[in-house]
C-alpha cells in the first residue's frame, strides 16, 4: 500500500493500482477539504443564508 | 414527539406507528446477526461452502447488489455529468439506494472472508495482479463516494440545516457533486467491469471464460453495461414500492419515463451485446476448449435452457422491448412489470455467472456439483435487506429525499403513511 510496505515493488503493476486508487482517494480528499473549509470560511463571514 | 424533525409540510405517521414498524424489521435484522455471529465465532463451516463452491450465495448477493446498486452512479452521471436536470427528482433516492447497496456489499464480504480481522491485508498487501483486488479497492473507495452524495442530503434535514456550518457544508458539496460524481462513475466502472472480468479470464472455467479487449475479457464490458442498465430499473422498482407503501407520488411521471426510457435503450444495447457474446462463446468459444452448449444444461436437476431463455429473452429483451416504446412505457402496470423483470434478469445473469460456473463439470470425471445455502447463509443474506428497509424509512421521515413530494401530493389532503 505505501512504498514503505516490505512487499512493496516499483513495477507497473503498483503504480496502476496504487496510483488508480490514490489519485481516486485524492480527489475525494481534497473535495471535501475544500467544501469543510469553504464551509467553515463561509460560517465566520456568514451573509444570513445559502443557497442549495 | 418527533415531529421537529420532519420536514416542514410534510405528513409523516406517528412516532409509535413508526417505531413498531422499525422493531418488526429489526426482529429480521436480528436473526441475520445472530447468524453473523455464528458465522465469525465458529467460522466458515457455518456455510455449506465446500471445494466446489468457494464462491457461494454471499457472493451472488454481493454482484447482484452492487450491479441493483448501479443505479446510483449512472444516474449521478447522467445528472452531474451529462446535465440531465429532471433526475434532480430521483437522484437523493438514487443514492441512498446505492448508499444500503454498497454497504451491504461491504458487509457481506466482511463475513465472507472468514477473518474480518484481517481484512486489511487486501490493501496493506494488495495482490495488484488480481482483479478482485481492483474490485476491493473500487468499492470502498466508490463507498466514500457515496457517503458523500448522502451527506448533504442529512445535512438538509430541518434541524441539522439550522446550524449555520451545516447549511454551507450541503451548500457546498452540491456545488462540487459533479466531482464526486465523476469519481464515482470512474470508480464504478472499474469495479462493476472487475467483478465481470473475474469470471471471464477462469480459462479453467469453459462455461465462463471469454476473448476480450487487451486483457479485459468481454465479460467485463457487459457487467459494467447491464449495471448502469438495470440499476436505474431497480431505483425505479423501489420508488415504486416507497409510494405503495407511502400512499403518496414521489416522484414525477416525467422523470420516472424519462429514467424509464434511458434504462430501456441501455438494456437493448446490452441485450444485443450479450446475445452476439452469447452465440459466439457457444459457437466458437466453448467448441475450441472440447465442450458443447448442451454440457452446460443438461444432465441435472436445475440447471437447463430454461435459465439462458429466462435471462435473456424473459428477463433482457421483453424488458427492454418494453421500456423502449413510449406506449407500453408510459403504461404504469406493464413498466413494473418490465422493471420487475429487468431486476430479477440482471439477479439471474450474476447467479448464473457465480454458481452456474461452479455447478458445470469441467474434469472428465466430475459430475454436477449442486448447491442449497445454509440457514447461516441465507439470515446474513436477508439481513442487508431488512437494513435497507430500515434505513429508507428513516430517511424518507426524516430527510427531504424527495423534492416533488409537496408539489404531487398537494391536491388531495395529505395522508397517513410510512
Amino acid at each position: 500500500m505505501f512504498p514503505f510496505s516490505f512487499e512493496w515493488a516499483w513495477d507497473i503493476g503498483h503504480a496502476v493500482f496504487f496510483g488508480g486508487f490514490w489519485f481516486a482517494i485524492s480527489i475525494l480528499g481534497a473535495g471535501m477539504t475544500f467544501c469543510i473549509l469553504k464551509a467553515a470560511y463561509d460560517t465566520m463571514n456568514d451573509s444570513g443564508e445559502s443557497h442549495h | 414527539m418527533d415531529s421537529a424533525l420532519i420536514p416542514e409540510g410534510a405528513k409523516r405517521c406517528s412516532f409509535p406507528k413508526f417505531a413498531i414498524g422499525i422493531a418488526i424489521v429489526s426482529a429480521v435484522i436480528l436473526w441475520g446477526a445472530v447468524a453473523m455471529g455464528l458465522i465469525w465465532w465458529k467460522g466458515l463451516n457455518q456455510t455449506n461452502m465446500n471445494d466446489y463452491y468457494g464462491f457461494a450465495l454471499w457472493i451472488w448477493a454481493d454482484l447482484a447488489i452492487i450491479a441493483v446498486g448501479g443505479g446510483a452512479f449512472f444516474t449521478g452521471l447522467l445528472k452531474y455529468i451529462f446535465k440531465i436536470d429532471e433526475l434532480k427528482n430521483i437522484i437523493n433516492f438514487a443514492v441512498i439506494i446505492g448508499f444500503i447497496c454498497y454497504s451491504s456489499a461491504l458487509y457481506i464480504l466482511a463475513i465472507d472472508i472468514g477473518q474480518p480481522l484481517r481484512g486489511w491485508f487486501i490493501f496493506w498487501h494488495a495482490n495488484v495482479h488480481s482483479m478482485l483486488t481492483e474490485v476491493a479497492f473500487c468499492l470502498s473507495a466508490y463507498f466514500a463516494v457515496l457517503t458523500i452524495e448522502f451527506i448533504p442530503n442529512i445535512l438538509e434535514n430541518r434541524q441539522a440545516n439550522k446550524v449555520p456550518f451545516f447549511n454551507h457544508l450541503a451548500h457546498n458539496m452540491h456545488g462540487v457533486m459533479a466531482v464526486f460524481a465523476a469519481t464515482g462513475a470512474f470508480l464504478s466502472f472499474f469495479h462493476q467491469g472487475s467483478l465481470g472480468g473475474v469470471a471471464g479470464v477462469m480459462f479453467g472455467r469453459p462455461f465462463a471464460v471469454r476473448e476480450g479487449l487487451l486483457i479485459w475479457p468481454w465479460t467485463f464490458f457487459l457487467f459494467t453495461w447491464s449495471a448502469a442498465a438495470f440499476g436505474p430499473c431497480f431505483t425505479l422498482l423501489v420508488t415504486r414500492i416507497t409510494e405503495a407503501v407511502t400512499g403518496k407520488k414521489l416522484v414525477s411521471d416525467k422523470t420516472v419515463h424519462l429514467l424509464a426510457k434511458i434504462s430501456g435503450w441501455m438494456i437493448v444495447t446490452y441485450i444485443i451485446a450479450k446475445i452476439i457474446d452469447t452465440i459466439y462463446w457457444a459457437m466458437v468459444t466453448a467448441p475450441s476448449l472440447g465442450f458443447t452448449l448442451s454440457h452446460f444444461y443438461t444432465n441435472n436437476s436445475f440447471y437447463g435452457y430454461w435459465i439462458l431463455i429466462t435471462e435473456i429473452v424473459l428477463c433482457g429483451v421483453v424488458p427492454g422491448a418494453i421500456l423502449i416504446m413510449k406506449s407500453t412505457r408510459e403504461n404504469p402496470k406493464l413498466r413494473l412489470m418490465a422493471i420487475i423483470l429487468g431486476v430479477i434478469g440482471i439477479c439471474l445473469n450474476r447467479w448464473v455467472m457465480v454458481l452456474q460456473i461452479m455447478a458445470v463439470p469441467v474434469m472428465s470425471f466430475d459430475t454436477w456439483a449442486l448447491y442449497f445455502p445454509s440457514w447461516q447463509e441465507i439470515a446474513t443474506t436477508i439481513l442487508p435487506i431488512a437494513y435497507g428497509i430500515i434505513l429508507i424509512a428513516v430517511a424518507y421521515r426524516y430527510l427531504p429525499v424527495f423534492p416533488q413530494e409537496k408539489e404531487l401530493n398537494s391536491v388531495e389532503p395529505l395522508t397517513e403513511a410510512e
